[in-house]
């Protein structure tokens, strides 16, 4: 290490020294051969990561459209200005932005709660931690097709609780189909299965937090609110500003659970069933190809803002 | 290709052909037993390709035990190899591979059975990559309805081979050979058919004196009176009439009914015209719209077909708008609407020109330009479109046929009764999705024509007008690029 300030330094990230090979040959041969070692890895990274992604910018600029491979030109930035204009995309992104603070905001107060509940000790721990990740563990695609026949209007168990409840206003209702209601179907869909994840993630935050901080604070007669927010909070807010960035860039670029509970539906479409639509539906590789160019920066930008938060937070 | 590694003998040759199910397993028995093989490898080998496994109708008669050979079918292909790109690995491949056998006993062709992507979009895009690249990989290929157009260009002119079958009295449905000609050039034959029929429960009209609608006008009025009979009787779930008004192909298809059906046309008419803002379609889907929270579930908006066949089994329903599987199912010994029922046209509209319509579903067969045995692909092609082939498959997969003989056929009409049932609808009702003329832009049609309606149904927007204007130059800026 450079910098030898011994205790002051063990809590921040360990810093990056440049390698430079001593001029003599035998270290220009350990530096090739350090080359030649992490090639390998170079190369899948360009062939799976970097290519693509600049395919993707390429095809962006082009009207290709796979049904005709022969008949196709570089337009420029005329798909961006398509996609500016269209008001699909305008609903979509709209949608996606709700979905994605809804939905992350809802599991985070949610997975708290269950991640301190089950963080405290009582009977039967181990086992409500397991059972509580089911959720999680379906299938997507198979648990939006369960709530779908839950939210299903006529013989959905849904409707017939809350009808039998007394609340004779959900007789039939239409959950997805309804504008009104439908982008808070799939918001609560998502709820119940990702919060198990949050939960899970700030519960091995929760963990490294060292018990004897809060028996000194118990000393000096703070009460369990102030425990909360004056140690847990911002102890563990490392482990929840990850599991913001999880939650933010998956629920950005949720496609499978809207897509199997309402298809290409405008008012529960996401960007990235947009994109699905202009990809798959119509084959036009050039414009979807831009719109997974703008999901792109848009998440870019997230990581970019949140990983400065975790800066800021460690210094 | 992985056949190189294996040594060329008799075994593996064997083997070969039973992996690529070249060989059935009659044929693996027969051929394993003459090498001597034991019974233990040839049990391996079966295993392996579970040629055993598929080899069975349900009836537990072996696939293909119907089909005869047509008296046209006299020639000799010895020393021919075709591939043909046909059913998806699943229900219809054993059949289907039986229906090679035979062609190849009969004539001495080699047919290479190629199982085509189970996805639509996936075989779609295999299909013009081949094409583009002018490869022969394929002789002849199974197209889904709505891409005659897209693939045009490649495709051999069958008008010959129809007229032969015309001649030996094989006359297929003239709306279902219309939309396979495209420039009057017959690209493909229809191999089987579907279409969008009414279910009705015959029992519910007699109970509340209603008889069966003929205009969407009497279907509103007898929906309306059994929902209300039902519901006031105690089953606050039952619903007049269920559709599919979910945002995607299927609605193009349920508002290509309501449109054409009132004199409006086909959104796009086979010229070229857009006449999706014409009086009669902003009409229809404005009728439409007032199915919705009335006759219809306000859900509706999110129904494909099964959310609705599934209100429809249940017996809240008195009619359903789908295609002819729901009539197998419904049918069932198990099933509580068995013999409650019929099944026929969708009404009419009242508007000019108003006529019956039944979206048009279905598969067809298209020859390669670029085959190397372009007559023999002709051939095979007129085989598996032939009056015999679509006998058995009408037997054997309870698919529907696209010559209207097959339907007076007795062996037919054992088997399925109900398809006596259908075939006024493919007879009277067929009507193509607007794909020959929209090319492949035909998806970008699709999509525009669902999402606008399915915003009218859903009340995202309400302006049926301004909405139906919207949507036809968003048609004609599409036509533009075709």
């Amino acid at each position: 290490m450079a910098s030898g300030d011994g205790m002051m330094d063990r809590m921040a990230p360990p810093r990056v020294t440049r390698f430079t090979a001593p001029p003599t040959r035998a270290g220009r041969d350990q530096e090739r051969l350090g080359w030649m070692l992490i090639l390998p890895t170079i190369l899948v990274v360009i062939g799976i990561a970097i290519y693509p992604l600049l395919e993707s910018f390429r095809l962006s600029f082009t009207n290709y459209r796979s049904s005709r491979p022969d008949r196709w030109s570089y337009i420029g930035i005329e798909n961006y200005k398509d996609i500016l204009g269209d008001s699909t995309f305008h609903t979509s992104l709209w949608n996606t932005i709700v979905f994605t603070a809804s939905s992350v905001a809802l599991e985070t107060v949610l997975g708290m709660i269950v991640a301190l509940t089950i963080h405290s000790n009582f009977k039967g721990r181990g086992a409500v931690r397991t059972s509580m990740l089911v959720p999680w563990a379906i299938p997507t695609v198979v648990s939006s097709l369960l709530w779908s026949w839950m939210f299903h209007d006529n013989f959905g168990i849904i409707n017939n609780l809350l009808v039998d409840l007394g609340f004779t206003r959900f007789h039939m209702f239409n959950w997805v189909g309804d504008p009104s209601t439908a982008l808070f179907s799939v918001v609560m869909v998502d709820v119940w299965k990702t919060t198990p994840f949050m939960a899970l993630l700030l519960l091995a935050g929760l963990q490294v937090i060292p018990e004897d901080v809060y028996e000194s604070s118990r000393v000096d007669g703070a009460t369990k609110w102030q425990q909360f927010w004056q140690i847990t909070m911002p102890l563990l807010k490392p482990a929840l500003l990850v599991a913001l960035i999880f939650r933010t860039m998956a629920s950005f670029r949720v496609f499978d659970m809207i897509f199997v509970m309402n298809g290409y539906n405008t008012s529960t479409m996401s960007v990235s069933v947009f994109a699905h639509q202009e990809l798959m539906a119509k084959q036009r590789l050039g414009f979807g190809s831009a719109v997974s160019v703008i999901i792109f920066v848009c998440i870019a930008l997230m990581v970019v803002g949140y990983t400065r938060m975790i800066k800021v937070e460690e210094q | 290709m992985s056949r190189k590694i294996l040594v060329p003998n008799a075994v593996n040759g064997l083997m070969q052909d039973a992996m690529y199910g070249r060989a059935s397993r009659r044929d693996l028995i027969k051929r394993g037993s003459a090498l001597g093989l034991s019974g233990a490898l040839m049990g391996s080998i079966l295993r392996f390709n579970s040629v055993g496994a598929q080899s069975a109708t349900p009836e537990g008669r072996e696939w293909g035990w119907s089909l005869t050979k047509p008296e046209w079918l006299d020639v000799d292909l010895s020393g021919v190899t075709l591939s043909a790109v046909m059913d998806a690995d699943g229900t219809g491949a054993p059949f289907t591979q039986a229906v090679c056998d035979f062609f190849a006993e009969q004539t001495g062709a080699t047919i290479n059975f190629i199982k085509g992507a189970e996805s639509a979009t996936d075989r779609l895009t295999y299909y013009t990559q081949t094409l583009n690249a002018q490869a022969s990989d394929f002789d002849i290929f199974q197209v889904d309805v709505i891409w005659p157009g897209i693939l045009a260009v490649h495709a051999e002119d069958l008008t010959d081979i129809a007229s032969e079958l015309a001649e030996v009295g094989n006359t297929f449905f003239e709306r279902i050979l219309t939309n396979n000609r495209i420039n009057d050039v017959q690209v493909s034959l229809p191999l089987f058919t579907d279409a969008g029929m009414l279910y009705t429960r015959t029992d519910l009209l007699e109970k509340y004196g209603a008889s069966a609608p003929t205009t969407w006008a009497e279907l509103e009025e007898a929906a309306a009176a059994i929902q209300e009979g039902e519901v006031g009787d105690g089953n606050g779930n039952f619903v007049g009439y269920t559709f599919q008004g979910a945002a995607y192909e299927g609605l193009t298809c349920n508002a290509l009914e309501w449109v054409y059906s009132n004199g409006g046309g086909t959104f796009i008419e086979e010229d070229g015209t857009v006449t999706a803002s014409s009086d009669q379609a902003k009409a229809a889907v404005e009728r439409a719209m007032g199915w919705v929270g009335t006759i219809s579930p306000s859900a509706v908006t999110s129904y494909m077909e099964e959310d609705g066949r599934q209100v429809w089994q249940g017996g809240n329903n008195a009619f359903h708008r789908n295609w002819p599987y729901v009539y197998a199912i419904s049918q069932a010994d198990d099933s509580d609407l068995k013999d409650k029922f019929s099944v026929g046209l969708l009404p009419k509209g009242d508007g000019e020109g108003a006529d019956n319509a039944a979206t048009l579903g279905g598969w067809n067969m298209m020859v390669s330009k670029y085959s190397q045995n372009i007559d023999a692909a002709k051939v095979f092609a007129k085989y598996m479109c032939s009056f015999e082939v679509q006998k058995s498959r009408s037997i054997e997969r309870s698919l529907n046929p696209t010559i209207a003989e097959v339907y007076e056929d007795p062996d037919v009409l054992a088997a399925n009764p109900y398809q006596a049932d259908f075939y006024p609808v493919f007879d009277g009702g067929s009507v193509a999705r607007p794909s020959s003329v929209t090319a492949d832009l035909y998806n970008d049609a699709s999509v525009a024509i669902f999402t606008v309606v399915n915003e009218l149904l859903s009340g995202q927007q309400d302006d049926v007008s301004a909405a139906m204007d919207g949507l036809a130059s968003e048609l004609e800026e599409i036509m533009q690029d075709v």
